[in-house]
């Protein structure tokens, strides 16, 4: 099967490329990125208009499964990625069991193998049940298929522990993704440490629980000469240190959130569970910092940390409800609305951040169209305006921070692997 | 002016203009309690239930004593005998209670939010008796009332309020509720016990108790919730006593007619002495039976509204 895209404007930041090109694929993979291409295909897409990126790769996403089929599972997460965009993703290892030994691993392995519609890539745990007591075997994990290792949702408070794990990553040559959080700060919060959290009488966590533990996990990888992936950065403190590091020559790399650059603790408004995430929502100059993050570098990666929940977990009081939100389906199109359309970000800045920069910190083939590769890529409408509602989410759970924000940005078509997995419903008439 | 709220959540949301109607509706029913037959028939026929999740006395009694003068019926569930324990949430409890055609619901929880979590969940009327370290509106109103009684007015007063300001709903309602209606609050505690950016709502922060009181026209004692102290982050209760407890001596330094507050129940010799709990000045138990009227305001305001909703 052949799909001949012709007229798109094609942004492929590895490339530096940003032009209009045909694209043809074949034989499942991108034969040919040409000026004008006037061969015969059995599929031919008229994207003029509209935007050809390579497929997005998403390196912080909860799936679930293992263990949370209610919430989400790898069918229909990844069936919610490729409405978004993505095609390759990083299954982070909260699930249960959590995927700390080869066993977990191989499990998982099949459940994507069998289900999966998008690239998986696995996670592994740093620590036995990500309890931060006992380092799993890395090497053993990485045989059996995982790229990085994470002890996301949690911190590994022992400093000799964090060195062990960054030393046996380097080793074995993956990154570890740290979750910073210094749980003796942020013991029992519920929102950010500041007027809302004084305002709504809740529990605060403080900027200091966070970029406390960056410093801490910079330095220990510095003193070891190994690199470390900072996750979900939400504060300016953060975004700071992170670029008084870089500027070291210290090997970090850093990701955001869309709701991070997009809201602010304000939207909590009257204890709005959806806007209950950890790290917590901050203010705007957080915001503000994270947008010039993103924009000077500092920031390398946009990752939704899609954290799927039932409705049950969010309709209860704001004390008592699940931490987290999904993102896949709206990650391409907070990030147009709110870096790109106000200049924020060019067009290429933010694809980058969105495919070839994430790839390469894991290690990745994917984040960049070439002649030969698999194609993996998305057309998308860029000024496409749609308000985003519970009922179209593919995701099984709606726990979404934007429902009702209008969006600019839609994705027309996604193909992983040379095959068409998405098109939006119009091209259907 | 005229009522239009299903529910009282708190006093952050309302204006002016409502604080005064809930306390001149209260003014109308104070007398009620005075009455040989202590009843009025304005909730003839309609069903309050005191839905507690924290323990409480003084507020569920006041809240079932306000209800009943009004000749409502009056059901009091206390959460450890309820489903709650067999895993029920909390909206299915508030819908269950709607099921049984109950017309208000007097919520005490102790997380934050919960009252508005209900409300949104629930067609009839919520009113919040206390949400975690959030509101406590109808304290604040019977706080608000008793000064009104006591100067005739509340704009331009100086309040003090005093202690633990981070973990009390108490504090917050009276923060709204007074600057609202053009009062000057002082709040005044040790560091650690002021939440962050707690200027920001229009109040003066002291950490000097002297300095609170010395133009204070009021002073709200705050209980100290030692019990809640987990973190061990409280000064000792002794040392506490030395540094901000409300003695005679240091209300000699104050305003001659300052009037004492404490929305109870008190630790004597620990925030307030016994001398100054039981002198003249302090009207800790006029607020109490100040709270009843508030609340039948409260019942009664809340319930007309629904009943106009329902005929409109």
């Amino acid at each position: 099967m052949s799909i001949l895209i012709k007229n798109s404007r094609v942004i492929d930041p590895a490339h530096k490329l940003d032009a209009r090109r045909d694209i043809y694929i074949a034989k499942n993979r991108i034969s040919r990125i040409e000026e004008k291409i006037s061969l015969r295909a059995d599929t031919v897409i008229d994207a003029a208009g509209k935007i050809t990126v390579p497929g997005l790769v998403d390196m912080h996403v909860h799936l679930r499964e293992p263990g949370r089929e209610d919430k989400e599972t790898v069918a229909s997460g990844t069936a919610a990625a490729l409405k978004g965009g993505i095609t390759s993703m990083l299954a982070m290892p909260n699930t249960t069991p959590s995927i700390d030994s080869p066993r977990s691993v191989v499990l998982l392995r099949e459940i994507i193998e069998q289900t999966a519609g998008a690239r998986v890539f696995i996670c592994g745990a740093i620590t036995r049940g990500r309890r931060g007591k006992q380092l799993v075997d890395i090497a053993s994990l990485k045989k059996n298929g995982i790229i990085a290792v994470s002890d996301d949702g949690s911190s590994v408070d022992s400093e000799a522990l964090f060195l062990k794990a960054l030393k046996a990553a380097k080793k074995n040559k993956i990154p570890v993704v740290s979750h910073c959080e210094n749980s003796l700060l942020s013991a029992g919060g519920v929102v950010n440490l500041g007027l809302l959290s004084t305002r709504l009488g809740l529990r605060g966590i403080s900027r200091e629980s966070e970029y406390s533990r960056v410093e801490r996990d910079i330095g220990l990888a510095a003193r070891a000469k190994c690199p470390v992936h900072i996750a979900h950065v939400s504060c300016k403190e953060s975004v700071e240190i992170i670029a008084r590091s870089k500027k070291k020559g210290i090997a970090v790399t850093a990701e955001t959130a869309p709701h991070y650059f997009a809201l602010t603790e304000e939207a909590v408004g009257d204890y709005d569970t959806n806007k209950k995430m950890n790290p917590p929502l901050r203010c705007g100059a957080d915001a503000e910092a994270i947008k010039q993050g993103l924009r000077e570098g500092v920031i390398d990666v946009i990752a939704s940390d899609h954290a799927p929940h039932t409705e049950n977990e969010k309709a209860v009081e704001f004390d008592r409800a699940e931490f987290g939100v999904i993102g896949l389906e709206t990650e391409l199109a907070v990030s147009i609305t709110v870096l790109v359309r106000p200049g924020m970000l060019t067009w290429s800045e933010c694809v980058r951040k969105l495919t070839i920069n994430p790839a390469r910190i894991l290690g990745i083939s994917g984040g960049t169209l070439g002649v030969g590769r698999p194609a993996d890529l998305a057309i998308i409408d860029p000024d496409k305006e749609w308000v985003v509602g519970k009922e179209g989410f593919i995701s099984k759970s709606k726990n979404s921070a934007f429902l009702g924000a209008r969006l600019r940005g839609t994705v027309e078509y996604t193909i992983c692997r040379g095959g068409i997995v998405y098109k939006d419903s119009k091209w259907n008439l | 002016m005229e009522w239009t709220r299903k529910d009282l959540l708190g006093l952050e949301e309302l204006g002016k203009e409502e604080l005064e109607l809930v306390l001149t509706t209260a003014d109308s029913f104070k007398e009620v309690s005075t009455r040989e037959i202590k009843k009025v028939p304005a909730l003839r026929g309609k069903t309050v239930v005191n839905l507690f999740y924290e323990p409480s006395t003084r507020t569920r009694v006041s809240f079932e004593v306000a209800a009943k003068r009004l000749s409502a019926d009056v059901i009091n569930i206390a959460a450890e005998t309820s489903s709650v324990k067999k895993g029920e949430t909390l909206i299915d409890t508030g819908r269950n209670i709607q099921a049984l055609k109950a017309d208000i619901i007097v919520i005490r929880h102790s997380c934050s939010g919960a009252a508005a979590v209900l409300a949104k969940n629930v067609d009839i009327c919520v009113v919040n008796a206390g949400d975690g370290w959030h509101e406590h509106p109808t304290q604040a109103l019977l706080d608000i009332f008793t000064l009104k009684e006591k100067f005739n007015k509340i704009k331009g007063l100086h309040v003090a309020i005093v202690g633990d300001i981070a973990h009390s709903r108490v504090a917050r309602s009276n923060i709204w509720g007074l600057t609202r209606l053009g009062a000057q609050v002082t709040v005044c505690a040790p560091p650690m016990l002021i939440p962050a950016g707690i200027e920001k709502f229009g109040v003066r922060v002291t950490g000097d108790i002297d300095d609170a009181l010395r133009t204070a026209d009021a002073v709200n004692v705050l209980r100290m919730q030692f019990e809640r102290d987990q973190h061990n982050a409280f000064p000792e209760q002794l040392e506490y006593f030395k540094k901000f407890g409300i003695t005679r001596e240091r209300l000699e330094k104050a305003k001659k007619r300052i009037i004492i507050m404490h929305p109870g129940p008190i630790n004597r010799g620990i925030e307030i002495s016994s001398e100054v709990a039981d002198c003249p000045q302090s009207v800790i138990l006029e607020q109490v039976t100040n709270g009843i009227a508030v609340r039948m305001a409260v019942l009664f305001l809340v319930s007309q509204a629904s009943e106009r909703r329902k005929t409109a």
